[in-house]
């Protein structure tokens, strides 16, 4: 099996909090692997560092076999893995189109390209994965008018026009009614099948992650408290004591 | 008629109205020059302050930076610069026709270039700054760029600089600056209407929403920030040195670097006609300086609280300016509407 992240021995404080502590994680390549971790448990923080949003303390973090821990957010992006953020962030006042336009990955973006015109092809494949999520007949609305579930849908949508390696999904679900959360897990695993995106998934709705996922690593405290198959972790007494705050 | 004709038969228009206004009425040709300038003020602010969300109060540098660029070559291809200014009037000055316009072109070409390599030097010291932070930022820059070039003694200090005289009569001169101004205006115009529809806006657009997002994206970020103020400085930074000539006097504070007339008046023409679009501006400076101009011609000495009154309606009832108001009302007018068929094959046969 194949890691297209590794996490070794990552540490994180914010001041006096101990926000990870030690953590060595792996990502399969071409895999969907899960995160769970009662509130506060550090999963945020771990993405943040993976994605270079702030610098580590200690520890390792390598893509594709190169150390990145010292790269910034842009450059991370760019070398093809992204992030969708907890609280849904999209271009507000541009609409559906727009917003799926300036996704298109930026690796070999020169100086000269923002004085060309997005190509027709360009054009196509934003209007077919707003198609593929659901959002064709809304993509001349302006992104800040949809709900709060089409903004998650169109900013898995733009995350997809990136043609991301790795997507780092922060609750894909939340706040999703149950009719759509079926459909959203429907297209994580395309995604996953078809495009061959790698997917790193946070997820607090254990029947969504226990479906979607292949390997799950669960944090508490800061700390890897267990990994496994979604059985071994449904089962893991350990696990259960800490979402039920034995811990 | 169709849209492409009717946009065509209006700039038509601009154009027409634009070379006859100076002969139709020639009393008032610095005026109608000095709106051809706000409406470049309010196109220029609006490329960072509306397409990108960040509120520049420093803009005015640019304008400054130019002006005195372009006086130093002027005086300095023919004269010793410091002589010059230490001597105001003792030094005779006597420019031929030749060597008033040849400075005058290597005067706008060296003030583009500084005002391009100031933009991307502060560009670099302030884009850390956002919201806010870089508002006061940029307000602190504008008025120590004024002081300081007030105690530069080599360019005359707070005593400033006359320019060269122009070589011709004062209907042809006022004639010269007014054509200059219009082109420049128009330039200015016809070079962001292309540029907002390139990738560039995008890109501005999605910085002005989230530019965290669009760092998470893999957006190059800065450089699109450094290229949107570098344009605004190019056009700034010639309308400074055109101004310069046509005041014929280049004094740091009140004509050089005026923060608190023409650099707050650039962020109020383009609020009140509507940031973030490409007629905003337009309009805005349009009625502003048609009101700043009555205000001043019959209600002297209430000019300024007629413009602070103006303000006020603006920021309390008009946050979005006349054209984004209307954008509200009416946004089937500019294309936001739902589609009823649901995939593409349906709106391909619906077609």
């Amino acid at each position: 099996m194949n890691s297209i992240i590794e996490v070794r021995n990552v540490g994180k404080n914010f001041g006096g909090v101990v926000a990870n502590h030690d953590i060595s994680l792996d990502v399969a390549d071409g895999r969907i692997t899960g995160l769970i971790g009662p509130n506060g448990s550090g999963k945020t923080t771990l993405f943040n560092s993976i994605v270079g949003h702030h610098p580590i303390d200690v520890g390792s973090i390598k893509f594709e076999g190169a150390e990145i821990s010292s790269l910034r957010v842009q450059q991370i992006a760019r070398l093809g893995m992204l992030r969708t953020f907890q609280q849904t962030r999209i271009y507000s006042k541009m609409n559906c189109v727009q917003n799926m336009l300036i996704s298109i990955p930026h690796r070999t973006a020169g100086i000269l390209d923002m004085f060309k015109v997005h190509p027709p092809e360009t054009t196509e494949h934003a209007l077919e994965l707003l198609e593929f999520v659901g959002l064709y007949s809304k993509r001349n609305l302006i992104a800040g008018d949809l709900s709060f579930g089409q903004q998650k849908l169109l900013e898995f949508a733009m995350a997809l026009m990136n043609k991301p390696k790795v997507l780092l999904l922060d609750e894909p679900t939340a706040g999703i009614n149950p009719t759509l959360i079926n459909g959203l897990i429907d297209r994580l695993k395309l995604a996953n099948e078809e495009f061959g995106v790698t997917l790193f998934v946070i997820e607090h709705n254990m029947r969504v992650i226990m479906n979607l996922a292949e390997h799950i690593y669960c944090l508490a405290h800061g700390e890897l408290l267990a990994e496994g198959k979604p059985d071994d972790i449904q089962n893991d007494q350990r696990v259960v004591d800490a979402y039920l705050g034995a811990h | 008629m169709s849209k492409s004709q009717k946009s065509l038969l209006l700039y038509a228009f601009i154009l027409i109205a634009g070379i006859a206004a100076p002969y139709v009425f020639p009393n008032y040709v610095t005026q109608i020059a000095m709106l051809w300038l706000m409406i470049l003020f309010a196109l220029t602010w609006d490329i960072m302050g509306g397409q990108m969300g960040y509120n520049s109060l420093g803009n005015i540098i640019f304008f400054g930076v130019g002006m005195y660029a372009s006086a130093i070559v002027q005086i300095g291809l023919y004269y010793d610069v410091a002589e010059y200014t230490s001597h105001a009037g003792a030094v005779k000055v006597d420019f031929s026709f030749y060597q008033y316009f040849l400075g005058m072109g290597l005067g706008a070409i060296f003030a583009v270039v500084t005002g391009v390599i100031t933009a991307l030097i502060l560009g670099r010291l302030l884009f850390g700054l956002r919201g806010p932070y870089f508002a006061i930022g940029t307000l602190g820059a504008a008025i120590a760029a004024g002081e300081m070039v007030g105690t530069w003694d080599y360019v005359g200090g707070g005593g400033g600089i006359s320019m060269p005289t122009f070589p011709g009569s004062g209907d042809e001169r006022s004639l010269f600056f007014y054509f200059l101004l219009f082109g420049l205006a128009a330039s200015t115009f016809v070079f962001l209407r292309w540029l907002y529809s390139r990738q560039f806006s995008l890109a501005v657009n999605a910085i002005r929403d989230d530019e965290d997002k669009a760092e998470a994206m893999g957006l190059h970020t800065l450089r699109h920030k450094l290229v949107a103020w570098s344009i605004a400085a190019v056009f700034l930074s010639l309308s400074g040195a055109v101004f310069g000539n046509m005041i014929g006097f280049v004094e740091p504070l009140e004509v050089a670097f005026p923060t608190l007339t023409f650099g707050i008046f650039m962020v109020l023409m383009a609020l009140l006609g509507g940031k973030g679009t490409l007629w905003g501006p337009v309009i805005g400076a349009v009625v502003f300086h048609v009101i700043k101009e009555l205000t001043w011609s019959y209600f002297l000495g209430w000019q300024w609280v007629a413009l602070g009154m103006l303000i006020i309606i603006n920021v309390v009832y008009f946050q979005q300016g006349i054209l984004g108001w209307a954008q509200e009302k009416w946004p089937h007018w500019f294309g936001q509407t739902v589609d009823q068929s649901m995939t593409r094959e349906e709106g391909e046969a619906g077609k």
